[in-house]
Order: C-alpha cells, then sequence, then structure tokens
C-alpha cells in the first residue's frame, strides 16, 4: 500500500492499494463500526437494541460486529436522518424493505 | 451555472411557510428517497429535493436565496456577485447530508458518499465547515476532537465507486477520481481530485464494500489517518443480469431451433461455449451453466434464458414454409387455455 496521498497537492496518486471485501472479511469492534459508519455509540447501542445489529460478546467494549453491520447501520442512519425518522422508524423501514425483497424474489 | 429554482423542485409557492416547505419535503423524500424508491432516477431526484430543502428551510438561506432569485427574475444572469452574501450571517446548522463529498462522511451520519449538492449550492453556500453540517452532529468522528487534544487517528471516509461486472469476475486494478474535502489553514473546505487506484478483488457484488487501510483523513499528531470505504456499483451489462451471484442473459432462438434441438454459440463472461437446446423448448425456460457466475467461495450459476425469436416472412417461399407448417398442425392451439376460460365456451 502506498502512503503518497498528500492534502496538499491538487491530485494525488496512491499506489495499488488492495480492497478488501467488509461483508466477508471484516469483523468490527464496536469503536471502529462507530468510526467507519458515522454513527455515535448512542446511536449504534439503539440499533442493537432495535435488533439491526447482532453483536456477539457481553457488552459495547467487547462486542464484535459482523462486516454487514456497516452498509446495515449507514443505512438506518440515512433513512432516520433523511426521512426526520427515529432509529426505531428507521428499523421498521428496514424490516419492511426486507420483507418486500423476500416477496419479490419469491414472485420471479 | 445553471440557476435553480428551489420552489418548483419542492412544488411550493414562493411565498410557502416554513411548515409548507417541511411538509412538501417530507412528501418527495419518501418518494424518492433511494433506500425505499422505485422510481426512476431516484437518487437524483432526492438529491435534488434534499438540496431545495437544505436552503429553503433555513430563514437565513431561504432569504439570500430569494434575493439572487430577484434578480434572475429580472433578467440578470445567474451569477453570485462578488461579496453578495455579506450581511447574510449563516448559522451553520447541521446539513441533511453529512458528507456532501464525492468522499467524505467521517462522522457524517451514514451521509451518502456521492451525494455532492450542485455547482449552484456551492457557489451560493459555500463548503466551509460552518456551513455545510460536517461538524453538526455526533461524536464519532475523531476529527473534530482533533485540537490540541494530542494524537488522533483520522476519519473514515466513503464514496460510491462504479466498475464493470467484468471486472469483478477477473479481479482487476483500476484507477479510481474521487473528490476529496481538504480544509485549508483559513478553515476553507475545498475540493481535491484524488486519484487512488485498487486492486477489485473477484467476485465482489454490488453493494458491498471495499475498505482501504488508511486511506481516509489522515491522522492529527502522528496518529494513523482512517481508513477508506468504497460502495460498490456495477455499471449496467448490455448483456449480463445479475442475480445475487447468478447471471442471467437472454437466448434468442429460431423456432425450428426451439422445437428440434440445436448446438448454438453463447457468450459467457469467460468467452463463447457451445451450449445445446433440447428438442422441445419453450420460452422462458432457463439452462444453467453450473459455477459460471460471479465467482468465489461459492461461484454463482450462469442461465440461458431462452426466447423464441419469429422472423418477418416477405418473400413467398418463406410464407410458403409457414403455411406448410401451419397446415402440418391441423389442431394445435397455443389458446386453449383462455379458450377455457371463456365464459361463453363454459
Amino acid at each position: 500500500m502506498s502512503d503518497s496521498y498528500s492534502p496538499a497537492s491538487d491530485i494525488a496518486i496512491a499506489i495499488a492499494t488492495t480492497g478488501v471485501v467488509v461483508e466477508e472479511h471484516v469483523a468490527f469492534t464496536f469503536t471502529a463500526l462507530c468510526r467507519a459508519s458515522g454513527a455515535d455509540a448512542l446511536q449504534l447501542q439503539a440499533l442493537v437494541e432495535e435488533g439491526l445489529l447482532h453483536p456477539t460478546g457481553r457488552g459495547p467494549e467487547d462486542w464484535k460486529l459482523s462486516g454487514p453491520s456497516l452498509a446495515r447501520a449507514r443505512q438506518a442512519l440515512r433513512l432516520a436522518k433523511e426521512l426526520e425518522l427515529g432509529l426505531s422508524g428507521a428499523a421498521v423501514v428496514m424490516d419492511l424493505l426486507a420483507e418486500i425483497q423476500i416477496l419479490r424474489s419469491r414472485l420471479q | 451555472m445553471e440557476f435553480k429554482d428551489y420552489y418548483a423542485t419542492l412544488g411550493v409557492e414562493r411565498t410557502a411557510t416554513q411548515d409548507e416547505i417541511k411538509r412538501a419535503y417530507r412528501k418527495m423524500a419518501r418518494k424518492y428517497h433511494p433506500d425505499v424508491s422505485k422510481e426512476k432516477n431516484a437518487e437524483n431526484r432526492f438529491k435534488e429535493v434534499a438540496e431545495a430543502h437544505e436552503v429553503l428551510i433555513d430563514p437565513e438561506r431561504r432569504a439570500a436565496y430569494d434575493e439572487i432569485a430577484r434578480r434572475q427574475a429580472s433578467g440578470q444572469p445567474f451569477q453570485p456577485p462578488p461579496g453578495w452574501d455579506s450581511g447574510f450571517e449563516f448559522s451553520g446548522r447541521g446539513g441533511r447530508r453529512g458528507g456532501m463529498a464525492g468522499e467524505g462522511g467521517d462522522g457524517g451520519g451514514g451521509g451518502q458518499g456521492a451525494a455532492d449538492f450542485s455547482d449552484f449550492f456551492e457557489s451560493l453556500f459555500g463548503r466551509s465547515n460552518g456551513r455545510d453540517g460536517r461538524e453538526g452532529r455526533g461524536t464519532a468522528g475523531p476529527r473534530r476532537h482533533a485540537a490540541g487534544r494530542g494524537p488522533v487517528q483520522g476519519g473514515d471516509h466513503h464514496a460510491k465507486v462504479t466498475i464493470d461486472l467484468l471486472d469483478s469476475y477477473r479481479g482487476a486494478a483500476r484507477t479510481m477520481s474521487l473528490r476529496v474535502p481538504v480544509v485549508d489553514a483559513q478553515g476553507h473546505t475545498t475540493l481535491k481530485e484524488r486519484q487512488l487506484e485498487v486492486n477489485i478483488p473477484r467476485g465482489v457484488r454490488p453493494g458491498q464494500h471495499l475498505r482501504l487501510l488508511g486511506q481516509g483523513a489522515a491522522g492529527h499528531g502522528g496518529a494513523p489517518a482512517g481508513d477508506l470505504y468504497l460502495e460498490i456499483e456495477f455499471a449496467p451489462h448490455p448483456v449480463f443480469r445479475l442475480d445475487g451471484r447468478d447471471l442471467h442473459f437472454d437466448l434468442p432462438l429460431s423456432p425450428w431451433e426451439a422445437s428440434l434441438g440445436a448446438t448454438v454459440q453463447v457468450p459467457t463472461p469467460e468467452g463463447a461455449v457451445q451450449l445445446t437446446v433440447s428438442a422441445g423448448s419453450t420460452q422462458g425456460r432457463k439452462l444453467r451453466l453450473k459455477g459460471r457466475g460471479l465467482p468465489g467461495s461459492q461461484p454463482g450459476d450462469l442461465y440461458a434464458v431462452l426466447v423464441i425469436a419469429v422472423p418477418t416472412s416477405t418473400s413467398e417461399p418463406e410464407k410458403a414454409a409457414w403455411m406448410a407448417l401451419a397446415a402440418a398442425y391441423p389442431h394445435y392451439n397455443p389458446r386453449n387455455m383462455l379458450d377455457a376460460l371463456d365464459p361463453l365456451k363454459a
């Protein structure tokens, strides 16, 4: 991986860097998922309480969250913010979207 | 630069109250929000709606915008005069979309990476931290605590990138152009173009994310940089349609190929192969080429979906051939099922 990126220059080019597929090869600690998703600790805890995220471990300090948690957390925050819903409302929307997807795939 | 009529975007009168603007926004946000909408072009429509709301819901921005709109209406071409916004004090309340830039959104509350506001918006309201809401919410973005607090890791950035199906199929090195917000010494935010060569892993699917370690925002005080997350989208492919790891494509057959069976050449992402179609094949039937979908530990399958193509007949010999076919099937009725449903015949 290259380190040649410098915000000071107009165009910075980094030499090839390899992407890791988050959904398949990444697990997050609670803090890392906060940073990656842009959520604060209370929001992320609320998403766990809503059952949208399923950490393993005894408590936030010890939690491990799967790769797909990142996209779920970001989607929930996006819906909550842009549709002016609470996180509970966003959780309902996501459950319904998942159900619609299942029904659509059965129709095919 | 194109003048944007934010009132028209939200479908409200220029005299609309803040409540009316909020209602109009909510209605359109539900209709066009890309997470829930099946409307065509929903993402772009939502960006326009969100931008219009961002301006009109804020009394200070709205007053400033109305002033520009008055000049526009009086026939002056749109151009924000230098210092036009002096006298308007922007409060810098939180923007709706945390990351307005092509790349960005550390602490941005799930802001869509690619959600730029228009040049028109930026020419009026700029990108400085006080106005675009990047400092507006949350506690997760480490950068906002950076000043004078010792080493702090840089924030994580997000962006969407579009790749070709074949990039995922074969794995590929691709150079991506990203725009990244950079804050200068005066606190102004500008966009810098940044190119990054990324090795695309084989088998990556749309909606998945790639993590590039250390390619996010720079750290402070010697702390490491944040990470960059790229959300993968596929450009539409002219032949193959993706469903999970499986690929589908339409395979046209002539009526005689479908009826008598045939061996035909078909495309796969790895190159053409010969496929045997059995006699008596029907429209819509799927033929599976196992393991020729997207690669991975459990590779997907490739499905040829049969489509019966009927040639036009113009010459006499062609018409005679179809008539001979009709004569050979005196009792064939493709509408048997419909006839059975006809109440007059029941």
